[in-house]
């Protein structure tokens, strides 16, 4: 499976989708993802397509960007590893939406890796089994990589 | 053949006793770092493991936000203090790709000994400890550590003659690197890469032929090349796993494609196996160093000029993910810039928090003595895990 084939397979199957190759690609060359923009409510389809059909089974990591007034995105790169094909997986949120699919029961790696992004950003994964806070303590207020979070504001419990 | 029925988690049929909870660490000498699992057991089999960690927690990502691109790759050294060149490396990687700034051939080159020379201390570092871990089996335990750390040692010499410091290094820059090589650098790293290139052999001699090290190694802790690449484990592990990864050979950077070096893998998926993908790399690496030595170009070091602020490099509008193959896997770094001189956004994604979020997919079913083993043949280092 070449980069071609696999943007034309996922033209072919999910429309919605927006494909273009990472911004940098001019410079790096080699080994540069797909970017593929999804709409939330097929993250997890599309995820699963990206492990059966294209083949991408290595899940390398997910997180999240906040955009402040337009809201979370969420961002999961998988990769083919003898092919050599990345996907740089992005959904946006919306604005005031902090809820997302979970990637859980497609790729194990998912789990503490939405964990974090928990932690971080409050974004809960609908379906993840085990959603608990995993960098942070359990008595933590907060989720400080929100740009609203500023970063010399003392919180509890370490004012 | 990988025996998948161990690899994932499963529930014994107990008939005596009662579970019992305990917990391992966060103090505990074999974690390397501040690390608890809380082992759930029936007798001495472990049924259940929770990962605790975060113990080391400092927000890396958020701080990167308030830091520009000239200060914070001293600061991703502290990521993973172990391998801090590799961090750094990944950082400026990144930022370069936004920016589609060129680094001099010269740099690339330089970049790239230092890296290697990294692997080979930071792999040093995990013969060491890992064997000091298990112990008694291995006649007296702190031979191993001792011998190692004296090789160590002389890299970290070589690194001192350098860039003065020991530890944490600071030597990448966003457009090339901050240091050129001293007089009679190359030649005393020569001298040193020659002696550690005989050494590893005698270590090899000293674990390979003790039939007790192989029956805490052989067939302990299997990862299963499915669940390998389903959980996201990197490097060493992967590759242990029987996968033919490697960042350098399958998406090179920084001019890898002009070295010849081997790419070892391994099927067994067990301790043993990761432990021979590092005995190949630590040669490969030395290989490496050599090549880059002896073709070394001249030129420039830094294809920008030098910093009157350190808020003069500025990155134009995008983002990027960067990775490198560090001596734990793929250490990668995910930025967002919006044009100012500090990123937007800064994810890391450390190689032994993906490394280690597989122990509870294979933990279940060892005795609690495997934990040290299968902790150890992970190398995490818990700098890079919670950042």
């Amino acid at each position: 499976m070449t980069r071609d084939e696999a943007k034309t397979r996922i033209a072919e199957r999910f429309s919605g989708a927006q494909v273009e190759p990472a911004s940098a690609e001019a410079t790096a060359g080699r080994g540069m993802p797909l970017v593929v923009t999804i709409p939330p409510d097929q993250w997890l389809a599309f995820a699963q397509f990206a492990k059966t059909t294209l083949g991408c089974r290595f899940f390398s990591f997910s997180s999240a960007v906040d955009w402040k007034e337009q809201g979370l995105e969420v961002i999961a790169r998988v990769e083919n590893l003898d092919d050599g094909v990345a996907l740089m997986m992005k959904t946006k949120l919306g604005p005031g939406v902090s809820s997302c699919p979970s990637l859980v029961p497609v790729f194990r790696g998912a789990n503490w890796m939405e964990r974090e992004c928990y932690d971080m950003f409050g974004i809960r994964f609908d379906g993840h089994t085990d959603l608990r806070r995993i960098l942070l303590s359990d008595d933590w207020v907060g989720h400080p990589l929100l740009k609203s979070y500023a970063v010399d504001t003392p919180y509890p419990p370490y004012r | 053949m990988l025996d998948t029925a161990k690899t994932s988690r499963v529930e014994f049929d107990y008939s005596g006793g009662e579970r019992l909870m305990m917990n391992m660490g966060p103090q505990h000498p074999s974690a390397h770092g501040v690390f608890r699992a809380i082992l759930t057991l029936e007798g001495e089999t472990i049924v259940a493991v929770d990962a605790v960690i975060g113990y080391l927690h400092r927000c890396h990502e958020k701080l990167s936000e308030t830091l520009t691109y000239a200060q914070y790759p001293s600061i991703a050294s502290k990521t993973d203090y172990v391998a801090a060149m590799t961090s750094e490396f990944a950082y400026v990687m990144a930022a370069e790709q936004i920016g589609k700034i060129e680094v001099p051939k010269r740099a690339q080159y330089l970049r790239v000994i230092m890296a290697e020379l990294q692997r080979v201390a930071s792999h040093l570092l995990w013969l060491g400890t890992w064997c000091l871990d298990m112990g008694g089996a291995l006649g007296g335990g702190a031979t191993v550590f001792l011998y190692c750390i004296r090789e160590r040692e002389m890299i970290l010499d070589l690194f001192e003659m350098l860039v003065g410091a020991r530890l944490l290094y600071g030597f990448y820059q966003v457009g090339g690197t901050r240091y050129d090589i001293p007089d009679g650098w190359a030649a005393k790293c020569r001298e040193t890469i020659d002696i550690i290139d005989q050494r590893i052999g005698e270590y090899e001699s000293l674990l390979e032929d003790n039939p007790f090290f192989l029956a805490r190694a052989q067939d302990v802790g299997v990862i299963s090349r499915e669940l390998a690449e389903d959980v996201g484990i990197a490097g060493p592990l992967l590759r242990g796993s029987g996968v033919n990864f490697d960042i350098r050979r399958s998406a090179p950077y920084s001019s890898y494609e002009d070295f010849s070096f081997a790419v070892p893998v391994e099927t067994a998926g067990d301790c043993y196996s990761r432990y021979r993908i590092r005995m190949v790399e630590f040669r490969e690496s030395i290989k490496i160093v050599r090549q880059a030595l002896d073709t070394l170009p001249a030129g420039a070091i830094s294809s920008r000029p030098g910093l009157k602020s350190v808020a003069q490099i500025r990155i134009p509008k995008g983002d990027a993910y960067a990775r490198v193959e560090g001596p734990r896997g793929e250490v990668g770094c995910y930025l967002v810039a919006d044009g100012s001189a500090k990123p937007y956004r800064m994810k890391w994604r450390g190689a032994s928090y993906s490394n280690l979020s597989v122990l509870p997919h294979i933990i279940p079913g060892h005795k609690v003595a495997d934990v040290v083993a299968i902790m150890g043949s992970v190398d995490p280092v818990f700098g890079e895990v919670d950042r």
